[in-house]
C-alpha cells in the first residue's frame, strides 16, 4: 500500500552523516591539516579567497577541507560567512605601484624600469608529471640575491606620460558594492570590476578566450602582470588618522588594447584591468580582457559579441549564483511536472484525434 | 579565526530593515518587482534564498511557521528550511495550515483558504514574467513601466493558434490590481484563483534575481486569458485515493513499472486533515483514526 513519504528529516541527517564519513576517506590515511592546505594548495586557497571575496587564508583552507576540495562549494561557504560580517568602512585605495613584487612581467617592452622579474611561475615548466613529488622531497633553497632598490612603476603609467594610453580613470569617491545594492544596468565601472573580481575564473576565461579568438577582436597586449604584497590602510575617523591593517597578496594585470579613435578622439591605447587576491594570472588576465570588452558602449564600439554585453556577462559570472540555480533543478518539481504531464497528455490526445479525423476523411474520399 | 555568531533568524538587523523597506514598497505597489540587496545565504541560490530572506525579515519570536514544498511539509527542502528557522529563530513550527502565522511555500498554495492573520511567503526562481520572451532586464523593466504587455498576449495567442489553447501549465501569468503582470512563481495554474482576493498577505522573494514583490490582502488577481478562451485551471480528474477529495490538486505517483499510477493530494496537511475527519479514498477503507491507533 502507498504511504506518503515521511521522514525527510531523518534522511537528511543520515545523508549528512554519510557525507562527513566520505569526506574523511580512509581513516588509516592521516587527516589533512589546514596549514597543509594553505601552504601546499595555496593557489586553491587564493582562488577561494578571491571569488569568495574574503582575504583569510585559514578560513579558505577550512572551506576547502569542508568542501572536500570542491572549490565552488568552498567559495560558497566563504561567501555565506562573509555576508554576516559587519561592515565598518572601506579601506583606503591600495597603491599597486608600491607593491613588493615577487613577479612582474611585461609583454610590451623588452626591458622596463625595475626589470622583468619571473618569480614563481608555471610558465616554461615542461608539463611532465614529476615522480619525485609522489614520495615527497625537500626542494632546493631558492636562489637569493640582494633586493634591487629599484621602484617598479606601473608600465601603463610609462605609456601614460606620452598620452599614448588613456589616463587611469579617477575612482569614485564612494565605490559601489553589489553585495549591498542590487545590480542595475547599465552598471558603473567600479561595480563591473567588482562583479568580475568575484566572477568565476572558468567563465571569465572562456569569455576572454572568445574575445581574443574573434568574437569581438580586442587586439590585447599584456602591458603588465605583477604579483606581490601591498599594504592595506584604513582611515579611522574616530582617531583622525590612517592606520595600517596589514598586507595582502595581490595579482594585478593591465591589458593594453588598441583603440582606433573616433571623430572626437585621437587613436590611442586603452586599458583593461584585472585584480585578484593571491596569485592568479589566468583570472586577472581574463578579467582584464573582459573588462576592456565591456567598455564597448563607452568607447562607441558596436556591441556584437557576448563578451561585450554587460548584462549577459554580469548576470552569469557568479559561480555561487549559477551553481545554485542550475542545481536547484534537483529539488522536487512534482507539482509542476504533474501539470505539464496533464498538458502534454491533452496535446497528444488532440493530436491523435486530429490525425484520426484526417484518416477518416481520407478514407471517405 | 573568528568564531561566527548569528543574529535572531540569521540576518542582521540592518539587512532585515533593508528587506522590510523593500516589502513595504512592494505592498504599496502590488505586483511591482522591487530590487533589493539580496544577501548570500547559507543555502544555495535557487533553493529558496529569497523566501528565506523575506521570512527572516518578518518573523518574530511569537510566530508559528509552516514550510511546504510541492504542497508537503515533508519534502527535503521544506524540512531543511523549517529546521533553519527553528534553529536560528527558535520559533514554533507546525504542519497545520490554520495554526501557522507565516507559511513559506515553494510551488503550491495550501488548499485551505488562508486568513487575515496569515502571511504566505513564496520562493521565486525567476520573478520576471516576461523573461522568457525578453531576456534583457533593461527591456522588461521598460515594458512594465509602460504597461506594455502586448508581447505576452501575442505569446498566449500563438499558443491558441498552434495548440487550440494556452499551453502554460504552471508559472501562469497574472495581472495584479489591474496594473502589473506578475509571475505567480512556478505554482500550477490550478492555484492561481486562490491568489485573487486572498485574505492573507502574499509576499514573493527572489534571492538570485534580487527582487521582492507582493500582493496585499483582498487584491484583484486575474489570470491572463481571452474572452473566447477563458482561463481554465487544470486538475487531474480523479478523487484523491487517500482522502477522496474531489477538489484538491493531485500528485501523480508511479506505483510500479507497468504503467501503474495513483493520485493523491499534493497538500499533505489538507489530506491528513480530511482523513482524520473520517473521509476516505478508494485505497483506504478504515478511517484515519483507527489506522492511527493501530500505528
Amino acid at each position: 500500500m502507498y504511504v506518503a513519504a515521511k521522514g525527510g528529516e531523518r534522511a537528511i541527517e543520515n545523508a549528512h552523516r554519510l557525507l562527513a564519513h566520505e569526506r574523511r576517506g580512509d581513516k588509516n590515511v592521516a587527516e589533512l591539516r589546514l596549514d597543509q592546505i594553505s601552504e601546499q594548495l595555496s593557489l586553491a586557497v587564493d582562488r577561494v579567497m578571491s571569488e569568495g571575496s574574503l582575504f583569510d587564508r585559514e578560513l579558505a583552507a577550512l572551506a576547502i577541507k569542508q568542501a572536500r576540495g570542491d572549490l565552488i562549494e568552498a567559495i560558497f561557504l566563504v561567501r555565506a560567512f562573509r555576508t554576516t560580517l559587519p561592515r565598518f568602512g572601506s579601506a583606503e585605495p591600495i597603491n599597486t605601484g608600491d607593491m613588493r613584487v615577487q613577479r612582474r612581467i611585461s609583454a610590451t617592452f623588452k626591458d622596463v624600469p625595475g626589470g622583468q622579474i619571473l618569480g614563481p611561475t608555471f610558465d616554461y615548466t615542461h608539463r611532465l608529471l614529476d615522480p619525485a613529488l609522489e614520495q615527497g622531497f625537500i626542494p632546493e633553497e631558492p636562489a637569493i640575491t640582494e633586493a634591487a632598490d629599484l621602484s617598479t612603476p606601473c608600465i601603463t603609467d610609462i605609456l601614460g606620460s606620452d598620452g599614448l594610453i588613456e589616463p587611469s580613470p579617477q575612482g569614485a569617491e564612494i565605490t559601489g558594492d553589489l553585495t549591498r545594492d542590487p545590480l542595475r544596468f547599465p552598471a558603473a565601472h567600479d561595480v563591473r570590476l567588482q562583479n568580475l573580481a568575484r566572477g568565476d575564473e572558468g567563465f571569465l576565461l572562456a569569455m576572454a578566450y572568445s574575445n581574443v579568438r574573434g568574437y569581438f577582436r580586442s587586439h590585447p597586449f599584456a602591458g603588465e602582470i605583477r604579483f606581490g604584497e601591498v599594504e592595506v590602510e584604513f582611515f579611522a575617523e574616530d582617531a583622525g588618522l590612517t592606520v595600517p591593517l596589514g598586507s595582502i597578496e595581490l595579482t594585478e594585470c593591465q591589458m593594453v588594447n588598441k583603440f582606433n579613435g573616433s571623430a572626437k578622439e585621437a587613436p590611442r591605447f586603452t586599458r583593461g584591468y584585472g585584480l585578484s587576491f593571491g596569485h592568479s594570472e589566468r583570472k586577472t588576465m581574463s578579467m582584464a580582457l573582459v573588462d576592456r570588452s565591456l567598455r564597448a558602449r563607452e568607447l562607441g564600439e558596436d556591441v556584437v559579441a557576448p563578451a561585450q554585453d554587460e548584462e549577459f556577462i554580469m548576470s552569469h559570472s557568479d559561480n555561487v549564483q549559477a551553481a545554485g540555480f542550475v542545481e536547484h533543478l534537483k529539488l522536487p518539481h512534482y507539482v509542476d511536472f504533474q501539470s505539464e504531464l496533464g498538458l502534454v497528455r491533452k496535446l497528444r490526445q488532440e493530436f491523435a484525434d486530429a490525425n484520426e479525423a484526417l484518416l477518416v476523411e481520407e478514407a471517405a474520399e | 579565526m573568528s568564531s561566527p555568531a548569528y543574529n535572531f533568524a540569521y540576518l542582521d538587523e540592518q539587512t532585515k530593515r533593508m528587506v522590510r523597506r523593500a516589502l513595504l514598497k512592494a505592498i504599496a505597489i502590488p505586483g511591482y518587482q522591487v530590487p533589493f540587496a539580496s544577501r548570500e545565504m547559507p543555502m544555495p541560490y535557487g533553493w529558496g534564498t529569497g523566501g528565506v530572506q523575506v521570512t527572516a525579515a518578518i518573523i518574530g519570536p511569537a510566530d508559528v511557521l509552516k514550510v511546504i514544498d510541492q504542497g508537503s511539509d515533508d519534502t527535503t527542502n521544506a524540512v531543511s528550511i523549517r529546521k533553519f528557522f527553528v534553529k536560528t529563530a527558535g520559533v514554533a513550527a507546525t504542519t497545520a495550515t490554520e495554526d501557522a502565522t507565516i507559511i513559506q511555500t515553494r510551488h503550491r498554495i495550501p488548499e485551505r483558504a488562508l486568513g487575515e492573520h496569515q502571511v504566505l511567503v513564496y520562493q521565486v526562481p525567476i520573478p520576471e514574467p516576461l523573461r522568457f520572451l525578453e531576456p534583457r532586464e533593461t527591456e522588461t523593466r521598460r515594458m512594465h513601466a509602460l504597461a506594455e504587455y502586448g508581447l505576452m498576449h501575442v505569446k498566449l495567442y500563438e499558443d491558441i493558434a498552434k495548440f487550440g489553447h494556452i499551453a502554460t501549465a504552471y508559472d501562469y501569468p497574472v495581472k495584479v490590481n489591474d496594473r502589473y503582470v506578475m509571475d505567480p512563481s512556478p505554482t500550477p495554474k490550478f492555484d492561481n484563483p486562490k491568489m485573487d482576493n486572498c485574505a492573507a498577505i502574499q509576499l514573493f522573494g527572489a534571492g538570485t534575481e534580487k527582487r521582492i514583490y507582493a500582493i496585499p490582502p483582498y487584491t484583484k488577481v486575474v489570470s491572463l486569458d481571452f474572452e473566447d478562451h477563458p482561463f481554465v485551471p487544470y486538475r487531474f480528474n480523479a478523487p484523491c485515493e487517500l482522502c477522496g477529495s474531489e477538489d484538491s490538486y493531485l500528485d501523480e505517483i508511479v506505483t510500479d513499472d507497468k504503467g501503474g499510477r495513483m493520485f493523491v493530494c499534493s497538500d499533505s496537511d489538507y489530506c491528513e486533515g480530511r482523513q482524520a475527519a473520517g473521509h476516505t479514498g478508494s485505497l483506504i477503507s478504515a478511517p484515519y483514526k483507527e489506522r492511527a491507533a493501530r500505528g
